[in-house]
């Protein structure tokens, strides 16, 4: 298996697809386990956490997961390929550009994956499209007790799941869901939002942006307590209470916009449209932030039936990634350009490396023929 | 509040400055900040916080005068020096180790709780499992007494007694 079989298109979690996938992207689940036969992997020595690797590996690659796994040695891998593993969310920029003897193990279809040493022997993931916390839950859970039955755990009757950082104790879960919030935005409540999820103790970054902006308004929103719950009740929280506010929140955001604002939504969609239609170099950042534009237009047709001109001249785009000639413009589309324009993906899909320019110019290039224009 | 430069938009950015004893306050927005060149995490990394919360420690610590400070884990040489460092512990044995410096921070960083009560390995032996669960009960039925829930304390008093006989533990 190669990354550029991956690297050609989108993840199954970012189609679109899943329960109140028009503002919730994606949900996942991470848990943290250490070997108890071995120290954390800031006191090991590179021979050490060889074993570690090759134990976990050998165990994760022998896993019935239902999917084919492929392994990747993370410290031997091209710069070029770490990027594209973190550009699509597979392993974390930690792991990237770490230290030491690491590697990562990947189910085909992007659900799973392993990283071994990390910040902790292990780190599990389980990633869905739309809000599923409880199937990712299940499913590591799962995988969890299919690996346990191979290999002792570090873990303490009081403390829970040992991990390298106290922060992580216990239940070591990490439940998060990616949010795009670009109606909150531009209604200026952003910030309110923010400190409201720093009151519930969640944790809250925007993700494919610089400092505190989140270009392309989507946003990463994580349990920080980890210690003294358990694992279904981080779970439920964020399913039964957490998620249906923000997600009324950024209806009646989008409704505002529509009902007080229409001009403010069209000129933003249709200035996204023509940048996006006509530009002949554009930055990712550039890119992010106009595809952000589309995607709330699209949602705001397909979950609201909203039609102002700006939406329905962009519902009418022909979609040019899809077989069907008739198609609108879809969801998997654009969120294809997302993934696929990113600088990593780019360039493996080119087949070199290329400068900026180089980039933006194919980036360009690429975002105007699936939007219908001519090369 | 109004961002003290551009008088236009809120102030999100609190800046406190302490020097030579005289204490100054700026308030700014963040494109104000921005362009000051104040960096601005939203996020400020746990293992920060942590490592601030650590080495302010031995400071306040009532303890700190019976902490060992030479102490280092017999398993894998570390000691809590290392961990402002790095915030990262050395081995699993460390939680016992140092479990009087650590419990403090283990409290603050999740929400005053300092017991596990979520999933257990299947390996873990039975009389271990039924320990905590009687430590878990113990707690709740304080925060009931506390929160003068008494019909909820005396189901827990008795959900303790029961296993408490079962498992004759005294």
């Amino acid at each position: 298996m190669k990354l550029t079989d991956l690297s050609n298109d989108i993840n199954e979690w970012f189609n679109g697809s899943g329960p109140l996938a028009d503002i919730v992207i994606s949900s996942r689940i991470r848990l943290a386990r250490n070997l108890a036969s071995h120290k954390f992997l800031s006191r090991c020595s590179n021979a050490e956490k060889f074993d570690i690797l090759k134990k976990l590996k050998d165990i994760l690659m022998s896993l019935d997961l239902g999917d084919k796994v492929f392994y990747i040695g993370v410290d031997k891998a091209p710069v070029l390929d770490r990027h594209l593993l973190v550009e699509r969310h597979l392993i974390s920029r930690n792991h990237a550009f770490g230290k030491g003897p690491r590697g990562a193990v990947i189910a085909q279809h992007e659900f799973f994956t392993a990283m071994i040493n990390e910040e902790d022997h292990l780190r599990l993931q389980v990633l869905k499209g739309g809000c599923q916390l409880s199937q990712c839950a299940g499913q590591i859970s799962r995988i969890d007790d299919m690996i346990e039955e191979k290999v002792e755990f570090a873990f303490s009757p009081r403390y829970g799941y040992l991990t390298a950082c106290p922060t992580n104790l216990g239940t070591a879960i990490r439940a998060s869901v990616m949010l795009h919030l670009p109606a909150l935005k531009m209604t200026g409540q952003i910030e309110k939002f923010f400190n409201a999820a720093r009151d519930m103790n969640l944790a809250i970054r925007g993700l494919f942006g610089e400092g505190t902006e989140a270009a392309s308004d989507l946003y990463q929103l994580s349990n920080q307590v980890t210690l003294g719950i358990s694992e279904s009740a981080v779970v439920t929280e964020f399913e039964n209470a957490i998620i249906p506010e923000i997600v009324e929140y950024e209806n009646a955001a989008r409704n505002q916009l529509l009902s007080k604002q229409p001009d403010v939504l069209d000129d933003k969609i249709s200035r996204a449209m023509a940048l996006l239609q006509n530009a002949r170099l554009i930055s990712s950042q550039e890119a992010l932030f106009l595809l952000s534009h589309l995607r709330l237009g699209v949602n705001m047709h397909k979950h609201m039936g909203a039609s102002t001109p700006a939406i329905k001249r962009l519902c009418s785009l022909k979609d040019n990634c899809d077989a069907d000639e008739h198609s609108e413009l879809s969801i998997a589309t654009i969120n294809r350009l997302f993934m696929l324009t990113l600088p990593a993906h780019l360039q493996l899909n080119y087949g070199k490396p290329l400068d900026p320019t180089h980039r933006d110019a194919l980036r360009a290039q690429i975002i105007r023929s699936a939007l219908g224009q001519e090369s | 509040m109004q961002c003290q430069i551009c008088n236009k938009n809120e102030a999100t950015i609190h800046l406190t400055e302490i020097a030579d004893g005289v204490r100054t306050e700026m308030h700014l927005c963040e494109i104000c900040a921005h362009e000051q060149g104040i960096a601005v995490k939203t996020n400020i990394p746990i293992n920060e916080l942590l490592s601030n919360l650590l080495a302010v420690q031995p400071a306040d610590d009532q303890l700190s005068g019976r902490l060992d400070k030479s102490l280092s884990c017999p398993h894998c040489g570390f000691t809590l020096d290392q961990f402002r460092k790095e915030a990262l512990l050395g081995c699993p044995y460390d939680y016992e180790v140092f479990e009087k410096a650590l419990l403090p921070l283990i409290e603050k960083a999740h929400n005053g709780k300092t017991t596990h009560c979520g999933k257990f390995p299947s390996r873990v032996p039975q009389d271990a499992k039924k320990q905590i669960e009687l430590l878990s009960l113990r707690q709740q039925l304080e925060a009931a007494v506390q929160s003068e829930d008494y019909e909820l304390a005396a189901r827990l008093r008795d959900k303790i007694s029961a296993i408490e006989k079962r498992e004759g533990v005294c």
